[in-house]
């Protein structure tokens, strides 16, 4: 069993928001007397991670994603609970604590616009006061892994946002953090960054060791990169588990896709349901607890001469819609 | 410390990528005290007098609060302008490394172009010396320095105290506009020009008379008695700061706990 790394018991955290009407009349009231409600962000969440591992963290829009980073990064401080990390609690001894994390915010830079990419790294290093030997040997080891070489002297504002994400992840492990939170590391990539930057994930996961918490709304993300999930909805953690046994519990049902030679009608199976028809082509939806696939495709073979068959299972997505849904969130 | 200059070069280098801009704003810094030390010209050109003070004693004020502002808006930029790294969200990155917050906003940002502001204050304050006439002493030499090195202090001071009202509302912050700008033209002139609570509340409560007013009045040779006293008084600019900084530390802790 490996240490665990990060321990959050029954963290909670609220928030006071100003309530804020429509109408000039409500705006002017509000100069005076401002109504608030108070907003619970996180419920009672823990969970741990053991070090090495990788850990996706989802959820719908505010659901509490960002907020539990915040919390986990010491940016913020929770109402209740207790949350150690690596032997610190972050938003007590946040500049003892802060220097073994990396935190990459998706939407936001770290870098300074102007200037090139290597003027960013020394300035981090010298924020992070990083030995010059170790800082040389980051650099290089994270300038090949990322194919940095063209970028580092090329001013932030000229880069690609692909290539951007490339440097800000650079740039938070030029210290050698031994845990990184990305904050949706992937939003608005095209598919090559987005593959690029999962590739590396993976990369320093397994050579350096660093623990990766990341947030994402992109479930090809997930798939590629880890086997646990954590969801969040409405500030309670509804699923900590692997996606297999996410799989296990909704996966069940199949989509087979069939070509055939012409048919006339519609052909029922019992135990599917019919998705969509064509005279060459029809989509079913099986629910193996029900019916057995191979019962089907002979059925099918009874009926209309068959050229090809697609048997699909359903993109974690769907189960994920599925998982909100049974939470209704 | 040295930090600090290497967030300076890095955002030199940044504005001056854009050198049409860097000078056209430099320009401009340079000539907009122009109208107002205009105006104090135009009034004593038809008053001759303001309660016993010369034009070029007063102008010699105008400029130790010029050059003070100049170089505070020019170095504690990162405070003044604060309310954009709150509303962008940015003081989270602040937050996640490891150095001390203050710090990082200090090096969040730095005005350059103020040196056209910084200019004109110099030149005023040359011109002013030349012609009054002063038995120039080390110690007033010093007393000079002094006065426009804690008249920096107080300026920041000023910034982070607005920086810190960020911490509960974004909106409000004209108010404290009245101390920055409204200080440095009261502060322009000698303090004994105005009403009684006024003179208190600059001396005592935001220390601006410390470091124009009292020690001017060593310079110009107009005081009678402890006069290491007066030479000393714009250390209170440094007064000033100290419970600055512990008042942000306190707003730090409250962003922290509301993440507003």
């Amino acid at each position: 069993m490996k240490e665990r790394l990060i321990e959050l018991q029954g963290i909670s955290k609220s928030f006071k928001v100003a309530k804020r009407s429509a109408g000039l009349r409500q705006a002017v009231n509000a100069l005076f007397v401002r109504e608030h409600t108070i907003v619970e962000a996180l419920h009672n969440i823990s969970f741990s991670i053991s070090e090495g591992e990788i850990v996706g963290y989802i959820g719908p829009n505010g659901a509490g994603k960002s907020t539990t980073i915040k919390v986990m990064s010491g940016i913020l401080v929770p109402d209740d609970g207790s949350c150690t990390i690596m032997g610190f609690t972050p938003w007590k001894d946040r500049t003892a604590y802060v220097k073994n994390i990396g935190v990459v915010f998706g939407q936001r830079s770290q870098l300074w616009w102007d200037v090139p990419v290597i003027d960013s790294f020394e300035l981090l290093r010298d924020i992070y006061k990083i030995p010059v030997a170790r800082y040389k040997t980051n650099l290089d080891l994270l300038t090949d892994i990322l194919d940095l070489h063209s970028l580092l002297y090329t001013p932030v504002r000229q880069l690609s946002l692909g290539q951007r994400m490339r440097c800000e992840i650079a740039g938070s492990l030029l210290h050698g953090p031994k845990i990184l939170f990305l904050d949706e590391p992937t939003i608005g990539l095209d598919a090559v960054s987005k593959i690029a930057v999962r590739q590396f994930i993976k990369t320093i996961n397994k050579e350096q060791g660093v623990t990766v918490i990341l947030t994402t709304h992109d479930m090809q993300d997930i798939e590629a990169l880890t086997d646990r999930i954590l969801m969040i909805g409405k500030g309670t953690l509804l699923y900590d588990g692997t996606i297999s046994e996410l799989r296990r519990r909704f996966g069940t049902h199949r989509i087979i896709t069939v070509d055939y030679r012409e048919h006339a009608g519609p052909v029922d199976i019992p135990g599917t349901s019919r998705l969509s028809w064509s005279p060459e082509r029809a989509v079913y939806s099986v629910n193996t607890e029900h019916v057995l696939i191979a019962k089907v495709i002979s059925r099918l073979s009874e009926q209309v001469e068959l050229i090809d068959v697609t048997i699909e299972t359903k993109p974690v997505e769907e189960l994920i819609v599925q998982l909100y849904k049974e939470h209704q969130i | 410390m040295s930090l600090y200059f290497k967030y300076m070069s890095i955002l030199l280098k940044s504005q001056l990528q854009y050198r049409a801009s860097f000078w056209l704003l430099t320009f401009g810094q340079f000539f907009i005290p122009f109208s107002v030390f205009a105006g104090l010209y135009f009034m004593f050109e038809r008053f001759g007098h303001l309660r016993g003070w010369s034009f070029f004693q007063v102008a010699l004020c105008f400029a130790i609060i010029g050059m003070a502002y100049s170089l505070s808006e020019c170095f504690s930029r990162g405070f003044d302008a604060f309310s954009t790294l709150v509303a962008g969200g940015d003081f989270d990155r602040l937050l996640v490394r490891p150095r001390s917050t203050a710090l990082q906003v200090l090096g969040s940002r730095f005005e350059f172009s103020r040196v056209g502001r910084l200019i004109q204050s110099g030149i005023v304050l040359v011109w002013a010396l030349d012609n009054l006439p002063i038995t120039w002493s080390f110690a007033k030499v010093i007393t000079l320095i002094l006065m426009i090195g804690c008249g920096v202090f107080i300026f920041t001071g000023i910034f982070i105290l607005t920086a810190t009202l960020c911490f509960w509302t974004i909106q409000g912050l004209e108010l404290a506009n009245i101390l920055t700008d409204g200080g440095r033209e009261m502060a322009q002139y000698p303090l004994n020009i105005y009403q009684k609570w006024v003179t208190v509340f600059f001396t005592f409560i935001i220390p601006f008379g410390c470091v124009s007013y009292l020690p001017l009045l060593y310079i110009l040779d107009k005081v009678h008695g402890n006069k290491i006293l007066y030479m000393l008084m714009p250390l209170a600019g440094v007064l000033f700061l100290l419970p600055s900084l512990l008042v942000w530390q306190i707003g730090v802790r409250h962003y922290r706990s509301t993440g507003s």
